[in-house]
Protein backbone atom coordinates (compact mmCIF):
# COMPACT_ATOMS: atom_id res chain seq x y z
CA UNK A 1 0.00 0.00 0.00
CA UNK A 2 2.62 2.51 0.49
CA UNK A 3 5.31 4.21 -1.49
CA UNK A 4 9.43 3.60 -1.31
CA UNK A 5 9.57 6.54 1.13
CA UNK A 6 8.66 4.73 3.94
CA UNK A 7 11.53 2.33 4.63
CA UNK A 8 11.47 2.55 8.18
CA UNK A 9 12.34 -1.11 9.58
CA UNK A 10 13.58 -2.09 6.33
CA UNK A 11 16.50 -4.75 6.01
CA UNK A 12 19.52 -3.94 3.84
CA UNK A 13 21.02 -0.58 4.04
CA UNK A 14 24.32 -1.69 5.87
CA UNK A 15 25.93 0.77 8.02
CA UNK A 16 25.38 4.52 9.16
CA UNK A 17 28.42 6.60 8.30
CA UNK A 18 28.83 9.19 10.52
CA UNK A 19 30.64 12.58 9.18
CA UNK A 20 32.93 14.86 11.06
CA UNK A 21 30.80 17.61 13.44
CA UNK A 22 32.13 20.31 11.30
CA UNK A 23 32.12 18.66 8.09
CA UNK A 24 31.11 21.09 5.26
CA UNK A 25 26.75 21.09 4.79
CA UNK A 26 27.21 21.32 0.92
CA UNK A 27 29.49 19.38 -1.17
CA UNK A 28 29.17 19.47 -4.16
CA UNK A 29 28.24 22.70 -4.57
CA UNK A 30 24.86 21.95 -6.12
CA UNK A 31 23.47 20.69 -3.33
CA UNK A 32 23.31 24.46 -1.89
CA UNK A 33 21.84 25.35 -5.01
CA UNK A 34 19.11 23.22 -5.11
CA UNK A 35 18.51 23.64 -0.92
CA UNK A 36 18.32 27.57 -1.82
CA UNK A 37 15.80 27.21 -4.86
CA UNK A 38 13.59 24.74 -2.85
CA UNK A 39 13.16 27.16 -0.32
CA UNK A 40 12.37 30.16 -2.45
CA UNK A 41 10.71 28.30 -5.02
CA UNK A 42 8.33 27.29 -1.78
CA UNK A 43 7.93 30.87 -1.14
CA UNK A 44 6.03 31.45 -4.07
CA UNK A 45 3.09 30.13 -1.95
CA UNK A 46 1.48 28.00 -5.07
CA UNK A 47 2.01 24.43 -2.13
CA UNK A 48 1.96 23.55 1.60
CA UNK A 49 4.62 21.27 2.40
CA UNK A 50 2.84 18.83 2.53
CA UNK A 51 2.21 18.87 -1.48
CA UNK A 52 6.27 19.55 -1.69
CA UNK A 53 6.76 16.21 0.29
CA UNK A 54 4.31 14.23 -1.76
CA UNK A 55 5.86 15.26 -4.52
CA UNK A 56 8.85 14.57 -3.17
CA UNK A 57 7.96 10.77 -2.38
CA UNK A 58 5.90 10.08 -5.18
CA UNK A 59 8.78 10.25 -7.58
CA UNK A 60 9.27 6.25 -9.26
CA UNK A 61 10.70 4.02 -6.95
CA UNK A 62 13.73 3.13 -9.13
CA UNK A 63 14.73 6.97 -8.97
CA UNK A 64 14.18 7.75 -5.53
CA UNK A 65 16.35 4.52 -4.61
CA UNK A 66 19.42 6.33 -7.09
CA UNK A 67 18.52 9.93 -6.50
CA UNK A 68 20.83 11.62 -3.93
CA UNK A 69 18.59 13.49 -1.38
CA UNK A 70 18.59 16.54 -3.26
CA UNK A 71 18.26 15.36 -6.50
CA UNK A 72 14.93 14.36 -5.06
CA UNK A 73 14.04 18.02 -4.00
CA UNK A 74 14.87 19.43 -7.69
CA UNK A 75 12.64 16.31 -9.08
CA UNK A 76 9.73 17.00 -6.57
CA UNK A 77 10.23 20.99 -7.30
CA UNK A 78 10.28 20.16 -10.96
CA UNK A 79 6.90 18.54 -10.87
CA UNK A 80 5.45 20.65 -8.52
CA UNK A 81 6.19 23.52 -10.81
CA UNK A 82 4.60 21.91 -13.68
CA UNK A 83 2.02 20.73 -11.64
CA UNK A 84 0.70 24.42 -10.56
CA UNK A 85 1.50 25.76 -14.17
CA UNK A 86 4.20 27.82 -13.15
CA UNK A 87 6.50 26.07 -15.53
CA UNK A 88 5.59 23.88 -18.48
CA UNK A 89 6.64 20.86 -19.63
CA UNK A 90 8.57 22.09 -22.80
CA UNK A 91 10.42 25.24 -20.83
CA UNK A 92 11.91 22.00 -18.91
CA UNK A 93 12.89 19.71 -22.30
CA UNK A 94 14.33 22.91 -23.19
CA UNK A 95 16.36 23.85 -20.56
CA UNK A 96 19.22 21.50 -20.56
CA UNK A 97 20.32 24.07 -23.49
CA UNK A 98 20.07 26.94 -20.90
CA UNK A 99 22.31 25.43 -18.80
CA UNK A 100 25.38 26.22 -19.91
CA UNK A 101 24.19 30.14 -20.36
CA UNK A 102 24.92 33.02 -18.23
CA UNK A 103 21.77 33.60 -16.44
CA UNK A 104 19.70 36.41 -17.66
CA UNK A 105 17.17 37.19 -14.92
CA UNK A 106 13.49 38.14 -15.76
CA UNK A 107 11.82 40.94 -14.26
CA UNK A 108 10.99 39.32 -11.14
CA UNK A 109 6.88 38.02 -10.80
CA UNK A 110 5.35 39.14 -8.30
CA UNK A 111 5.31 36.22 -6.08
CA UNK A 112 9.04 35.52 -5.91
CA UNK A 113 10.84 36.02 -2.43
CA UNK A 114 13.15 39.04 -2.50
CA UNK A 115 16.23 38.80 -1.03
CA UNK A 116 15.46 41.79 1.35
CA UNK A 117 12.51 39.48 2.55
CA UNK A 118 14.28 36.23 2.92
CA UNK A 119 15.12 36.58 6.87
CA UNK A 120 11.39 37.20 7.04
CA UNK A 121 10.13 34.63 5.75
CA UNK A 122 12.79 32.04 7.18
CA UNK A 123 11.82 33.77 10.72
CA UNK A 124 7.99 32.97 10.60
CA UNK A 125 8.02 29.52 8.76
CA UNK A 126 5.15 28.00 8.43
CA UNK A 127 3.17 27.16 11.98
CA UNK A 128 0.93 23.90 11.36
CA UNK A 129 -0.93 24.22 14.57
CA UNK A 130 -4.68 25.67 14.45
CA UNK A 131 -7.24 26.59 16.51
CA UNK A 132 -10.30 25.13 14.52
CA UNK A 133 -9.81 21.40 14.54
CA UNK A 134 -12.36 18.77 15.54
CA UNK A 135 -12.07 17.62 19.24
CA UNK A 136 -9.65 15.57 21.08
CA UNK A 137 -10.81 11.49 21.63
CA UNK A 138 -8.11 10.65 23.32
CA UNK A 139 -5.85 12.09 26.52
CA UNK A 140 -2.52 10.95 27.76
CA UNK A 141 -2.22 7.45 28.90
CA UNK A 142 -5.31 6.54 26.30
CA UNK A 143 -4.31 3.10 24.60
CA UNK A 144 -4.35 3.25 21.05
CA UNK A 145 -4.17 1.30 17.93
CA UNK A 146 -3.78 2.67 14.80
CA UNK A 147 -4.87 1.78 11.62
CA UNK A 148 -4.05 -1.05 8.96
CA UNK A 149 -2.69 -0.71 6.62
CA UNK A 150 -0.90 2.73 6.40
CA UNK A 151 -2.62 4.38 3.99
CA UNK A 152 -4.34 7.66 2.45
CA UNK A 153 -8.30 7.05 2.93
CA UNK A 154 -9.25 9.96 0.70
CA UNK A 155 -6.83 9.82 -2.37
CA UNK A 156 -5.56 6.53 -3.77
CA UNK A 157 -1.89 5.84 -3.50
CA UNK A 158 -2.03 9.17 -1.42
CA UNK A 159 0.60 11.22 0.72
CA UNK A 160 0.00 9.76 4.38
CA UNK A 161 2.36 10.24 7.52
CA UNK A 162 1.76 6.69 9.29
CA UNK A 163 4.47 4.87 8.26
CA UNK A 164 3.95 1.09 7.53
CA UNK A 165 6.23 -0.09 10.41
CA UNK A 166 3.76 1.29 12.89
CA UNK A 167 0.37 0.23 11.62
CA UNK A 168 -1.91 -1.70 12.95
CA UNK A 169 0.17 -1.50 16.76
CA UNK A 170 -1.47 -0.98 19.80
CA UNK A 171 0.10 1.88 21.79
CA UNK A 172 -0.25 4.60 24.82
CA UNK A 173 -1.03 8.21 24.35
CA UNK A 174 2.01 10.21 25.55
CA UNK A 175 1.43 14.05 24.51
CA UNK A 176 -1.46 16.24 23.15
CA UNK A 177 -0.21 18.51 20.84
CA UNK A 178 -3.47 20.29 19.88
CA UNK A 179 -4.72 20.29 16.28
CA UNK A 180 -2.40 20.60 13.49
CA UNK A 181 -3.43 20.61 9.56
CA UNK A 182 -4.16 16.99 7.98
CA UNK A 183 -1.48 16.09 5.29
CA UNK A 184 -3.53 13.06 4.40
CA UNK A 185 -5.93 16.12 2.82
CA UNK A 186 -3.66 18.94 2.65
CA UNK A 187 -0.94 17.57 0.62
CA UNK A 188 -3.89 17.26 -2.17
CA UNK A 189 -5.68 20.69 -2.33
CA UNK A 190 -8.16 19.21 -0.02
CA UNK A 191 -8.14 21.28 2.43
CA UNK A 192 -5.87 21.46 5.62
CA UNK A 193 -9.04 19.54 7.90
CA UNK A 194 -7.02 20.02 11.34
CA UNK A 195 -7.43 17.53 14.24
CA UNK A 196 -5.70 16.14 16.73
CA UNK A 197 -2.49 15.20 17.14
CA UNK A 198 -0.48 13.05 19.80
CA UNK A 199 2.79 11.63 20.33
CA UNK A 200 1.87 7.64 20.41
CA UNK A 201 4.97 5.76 22.21
CA UNK A 202 4.53 2.40 21.05
CA UNK A 203 6.71 -0.70 22.91
CA UNK A 204 9.71 -1.76 20.13
CA UNK A 205 8.65 -5.23 20.85
CA UNK A 206 4.82 -4.11 19.79
CA UNK A 207 6.50 -3.51 16.34
CA UNK A 208 9.44 -5.83 15.72
CA UNK A 209 10.11 -9.33 16.28
CA UNK A 210 13.33 -9.03 17.57
CA UNK A 211 13.41 -5.88 19.44
CA UNK A 212 17.05 -4.79 20.70
CA UNK A 213 15.84 -4.76 24.20
CA UNK A 214 12.35 -4.88 25.82
CA UNK A 215 12.71 -1.15 27.57
CA UNK A 216 13.26 -0.19 23.99
CA UNK A 217 10.25 1.87 22.42
CA UNK A 218 9.01 4.43 19.48
CA UNK A 219 7.62 7.06 19.38
CA UNK A 220 5.69 8.83 16.76
CA UNK A 221 3.24 11.97 16.08
CA UNK A 222 0.05 10.55 14.87
CA UNK A 223 -2.88 12.15 13.77
CA UNK A 224 -6.23 11.37 15.62
CA UNK A 225 -7.93 9.86 12.17
CA UNK A 226 -4.89 7.50 12.04
CA UNK A 227 -6.53 6.42 15.54
CA UNK A 228 -9.05 4.09 17.32
CA UNK A 229 -9.51 3.02 21.26
CA UNK A 230 -7.73 0.00 22.14
CA UNK B 1 -11.58 7.27 -4.35
CA UNK B 2 -9.83 9.48 -6.10
CA UNK B 3 -6.04 8.13 -7.12
CA UNK B 4 -2.85 10.73 -7.32
CA UNK B 5 -2.74 11.51 -10.53
CA UNK B 6 1.17 12.41 -10.05
CA UNK B 7 2.42 8.56 -10.69
CA UNK B 8 0.83 9.22 -13.93
CA UNK B 9 3.66 11.89 -15.31
CA UNK B 10 7.29 12.60 -14.05
CA UNK B 11 8.03 16.18 -15.63
CA UNK B 12 11.34 15.94 -13.76
CA UNK B 13 12.76 13.26 -16.40
CA UNK B 14 12.47 16.29 -18.93
CA UNK B 15 15.64 17.88 -17.33
CA UNK B 16 18.82 16.67 -18.08
CA UNK B 17 20.42 13.61 -16.44
CA UNK B 18 23.63 15.24 -14.74
CA UNK B 19 22.39 16.33 -11.44
CA UNK B 20 24.47 19.41 -11.43
CA UNK B 21 23.45 20.19 -14.92
CA UNK B 22 19.56 19.50 -14.08
CA UNK B 23 19.94 22.10 -11.23
CA UNK B 24 21.90 24.59 -13.07
CA UNK B 25 19.14 24.48 -15.36
CA UNK B 26 16.41 24.94 -13.00
CA UNK B 27 17.84 27.81 -11.77
CA UNK B 28 18.44 29.29 -15.18
CA UNK B 29 15.40 28.49 -16.19
CA UNK B 30 13.33 30.29 -13.08
CA UNK B 31 15.67 33.08 -13.05
CA UNK B 32 14.26 33.62 -17.03
CA UNK B 33 11.13 33.64 -15.44
CA UNK B 34 11.46 36.18 -12.91
CA UNK B 35 10.11 32.95 -10.28
CA UNK B 36 13.30 33.48 -8.03
CA UNK B 37 14.99 37.11 -6.66
CA UNK B 38 19.52 35.09 -7.43
CA UNK B 39 20.20 37.33 -4.35
CA UNK B 40 17.13 35.82 -2.29
CA UNK B 41 19.13 32.65 -3.09
CA UNK B 42 22.55 34.10 -2.05
CA UNK B 43 21.07 35.13 1.33
CA UNK B 44 18.78 31.54 1.97
CA UNK B 45 22.53 29.83 1.35
CA UNK B 46 24.22 32.43 3.62
CA UNK B 47 21.43 31.86 6.46
CA UNK B 48 22.04 28.56 6.64
CA UNK B 49 26.11 28.83 6.20
CA UNK B 50 26.58 31.34 8.70
CA UNK B 51 23.66 32.12 10.79
CA UNK B 52 21.79 28.74 11.65
CA UNK B 53 23.35 26.28 13.08
CA UNK B 54 23.89 23.93 16.10
CA UNK B 55 25.51 26.65 18.27
CA UNK B 56 21.88 27.79 18.40
CA UNK B 57 20.81 24.27 19.95
CA UNK B 58 24.63 24.11 22.13
CA UNK B 59 23.07 27.55 23.35
CA UNK B 60 19.80 25.86 24.67
CA UNK B 61 21.19 22.85 26.48
CA UNK B 62 23.94 24.81 28.02
CA UNK B 63 21.63 27.47 29.45
CA UNK B 64 19.06 24.20 30.26
CA UNK B 65 22.41 22.51 32.07
CA UNK B 66 23.60 25.70 33.56
CA UNK B 67 20.15 26.86 35.17
CA UNK B 68 17.15 24.76 36.87
CA UNK B 69 14.53 27.10 36.17
CA UNK B 70 14.90 27.71 32.56
CA UNK B 71 15.19 23.74 32.33
CA UNK B 72 11.82 23.69 33.36
CA UNK B 73 10.44 25.86 31.40
CA UNK B 74 12.12 24.17 28.13
CA UNK B 75 10.50 21.23 29.06
CA UNK B 76 7.46 22.21 29.23
CA UNK B 77 7.32 24.82 26.19
CA UNK B 78 10.00 24.53 24.66
CA UNK B 79 8.57 26.07 21.59
CA UNK B 80 8.10 29.56 23.55
CA UNK B 81 10.89 29.08 25.43
CA UNK B 82 13.20 29.01 21.87
CA UNK B 83 11.92 31.41 20.24
CA UNK B 84 11.97 33.85 23.30
CA UNK B 85 16.13 33.12 22.36
CA UNK B 86 15.18 34.46 18.92
CA UNK B 87 15.15 30.58 17.43
CA UNK B 88 12.39 30.22 15.83
CA UNK B 89 11.08 29.76 12.13
CA UNK B 90 11.32 27.15 9.00
CA UNK B 91 10.97 23.75 10.29
CA UNK B 92 11.25 24.53 13.73
CA UNK B 93 7.53 26.19 14.40
CA UNK B 94 6.62 23.64 17.18
CA UNK B 95 9.94 22.64 19.27
CA UNK B 96 9.22 19.55 21.97
CA UNK B 97 12.38 18.95 24.22
CA UNK B 98 13.38 15.48 25.76
CA UNK B 99 15.99 15.10 27.83
CA UNK B 100 18.29 12.25 28.38
CA UNK B 101 18.37 10.79 31.88
CA UNK B 102 20.62 7.42 33.54
CA UNK B 103 16.76 5.71 32.78
CA UNK B 104 16.36 6.41 29.05
CA UNK B 105 18.17 7.80 25.77
CA UNK B 106 16.31 9.65 23.03
CA UNK B 107 17.04 9.85 19.04
CA UNK B 108 15.48 11.58 16.92
CA UNK B 109 15.07 10.37 13.56
CA UNK B 110 12.75 11.15 10.09
CA UNK B 111 11.60 7.52 8.86
CA UNK B 112 9.47 9.22 6.17
CA UNK B 113 11.61 11.70 4.84
CA UNK B 114 14.16 13.87 6.78
CA UNK B 115 12.55 16.30 9.15
CA UNK B 116 14.76 18.21 11.49
CA UNK B 117 14.65 21.04 13.57
CA UNK B 118 16.51 23.52 11.57
CA UNK B 119 16.66 27.30 13.40
CA UNK B 120 18.09 25.03 16.31
CA UNK B 121 20.37 22.34 14.49
CA UNK B 122 20.75 23.89 10.53
CA UNK B 123 21.08 21.84 7.66
CA UNK B 124 20.95 18.19 8.80
CA UNK B 125 24.30 16.52 7.90
CA UNK B 126 23.98 13.33 4.97
CA UNK B 127 23.85 10.75 7.56
CA UNK B 128 20.53 12.08 9.07
CA UNK B 129 18.64 11.84 5.79
CA UNK B 130 20.60 8.79 4.67
CA UNK B 131 18.34 5.42 3.46
CA UNK B 132 20.30 3.22 6.45
CA UNK B 133 19.69 6.00 9.25
CA UNK B 134 16.28 6.11 7.81
CA UNK B 135 15.58 2.40 7.89
CA UNK B 136 17.32 1.08 10.63
CA UNK B 137 17.20 3.13 14.05
CA UNK B 138 13.57 2.51 14.97
CA UNK B 139 14.42 -1.16 14.71
CA UNK B 140 18.11 -1.44 16.10
CA UNK B 141 18.94 1.80 17.26
CA UNK B 142 21.28 0.28 19.78
CA UNK B 143 23.13 -1.22 16.56
CA UNK B 144 23.07 2.34 14.89
CA UNK B 145 24.26 4.08 17.88
CA UNK B 146 27.52 0.98 17.39
CA UNK B 147 27.95 2.30 13.74
CA UNK B 148 29.05 6.18 15.97
CA UNK B 149 30.80 3.89 18.78
CA UNK B 150 28.65 4.54 21.16
CA UNK B 151 27.24 2.11 23.64
CA UNK B 152 24.12 2.10 26.20
CA UNK B 153 23.76 0.21 29.22
CA UNK B 154 21.33 -2.19 28.72
CA UNK B 155 19.61 -0.81 32.04
CA UNK B 156 18.84 2.29 29.82
CA UNK B 157 15.79 2.25 27.81
CA UNK B 158 15.84 3.91 24.28
CA UNK B 159 13.19 5.97 23.37
CA UNK B 160 13.33 6.91 19.18
CA UNK B 161 11.13 9.62 18.33
CA UNK B 162 9.84 9.24 14.39
CA UNK B 163 9.46 12.95 13.60
CA UNK B 164 6.31 12.16 11.54
CA UNK B 165 4.34 15.66 11.81
CA UNK B 166 6.06 19.03 12.22
CA UNK B 167 6.74 18.72 15.61
CA UNK B 168 10.29 19.03 15.82
CA UNK B 169 12.62 17.08 18.83
CA UNK B 170 15.80 18.85 19.88
CA UNK B 171 17.44 15.97 22.82
CA UNK B 172 19.00 17.61 25.84
CA UNK B 173 21.71 15.40 26.38
CA UNK B 174 22.89 14.60 30.00
CA UNK B 175 25.45 17.01 31.21
CA UNK B 176 28.77 15.59 31.59
CA UNK B 177 30.67 15.23 34.93
CA UNK B 178 33.50 17.50 35.82
CA UNK B 179 31.88 20.80 34.64
CA UNK B 180 30.76 22.06 37.82
CA UNK B 181 31.26 25.63 37.64
CA UNK B 182 31.38 25.95 34.75
CA UNK B 183 29.41 28.85 32.79
CA UNK B 184 26.42 28.80 29.95
CA UNK B 185 29.58 29.70 27.33
CA UNK B 186 31.93 27.06 28.50
CA UNK B 187 29.16 24.33 28.42
CA UNK B 188 28.20 25.36 25.35
CA UNK B 189 31.24 24.01 23.51
CA UNK B 190 30.43 20.54 24.90
CA UNK B 191 27.36 20.07 23.36
CA UNK B 192 27.72 18.75 19.43
CA UNK B 193 25.12 18.48 17.12
CA UNK B 194 25.18 14.09 17.23
CA UNK B 195 24.11 15.06 21.42
CA UNK B 196 21.27 16.61 20.38
CA UNK B 197 19.99 14.00 17.82
CA UNK B 198 20.42 11.00 20.25
CA UNK B 199 23.52 9.57 18.39
CA UNK B 200 26.54 10.78 20.32
CA UNK B 201 26.76 12.41 23.93
CA UNK B 202 27.96 15.25 24.98
CA UNK B 203 31.82 16.03 25.07
CA UNK B 204 33.82 15.28 28.86
CA UNK B 205 35.76 18.66 29.36
CA UNK B 206 39.88 18.13 29.16
CA UNK B 207 40.97 17.57 32.33
CA UNK B 208 42.98 21.16 33.54
CA UNK B 209 46.48 20.24 34.33
CA UNK B 210 47.29 19.44 37.89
Amino acid sequence: MSRVHDMGGRFGDGAVVPEAEDAPLHAPEWHKRALAMTVASGALGAWPIDAARRARESVAPKDYARFSYYEKWIAGLADLLVERGLVSAQELRDSGSLAGDTPVPGPLDFRALRASKVAEALERGGPSARENGVSARFAPGDSVRTLRPAANRIVEGGHTRLPGYAAGATGRVLMCHGAHVLPDTNAHGLGECPEPLYAVVFAASELWVDAENPRDEVILDLWQSYLVPA
Amino acid sequence: MPHDHHDDDHPHSLLPPDPALRVRALETLLLRKGLIDPAALDAIIDTYETKIGPQNGARVVARAWADDGFRARLLSDATEVISEMGYYGRQGEHIVAVENTDETHNIVVCTLCSCYPWPLLGIPPSWYKSDAYRARVVREPRRVLADFGLELPAGQAVRVWDSTAEIRYLVIPQKPPGTEGMDEDALMTLVTRDSMIGTGLARVPARAPE
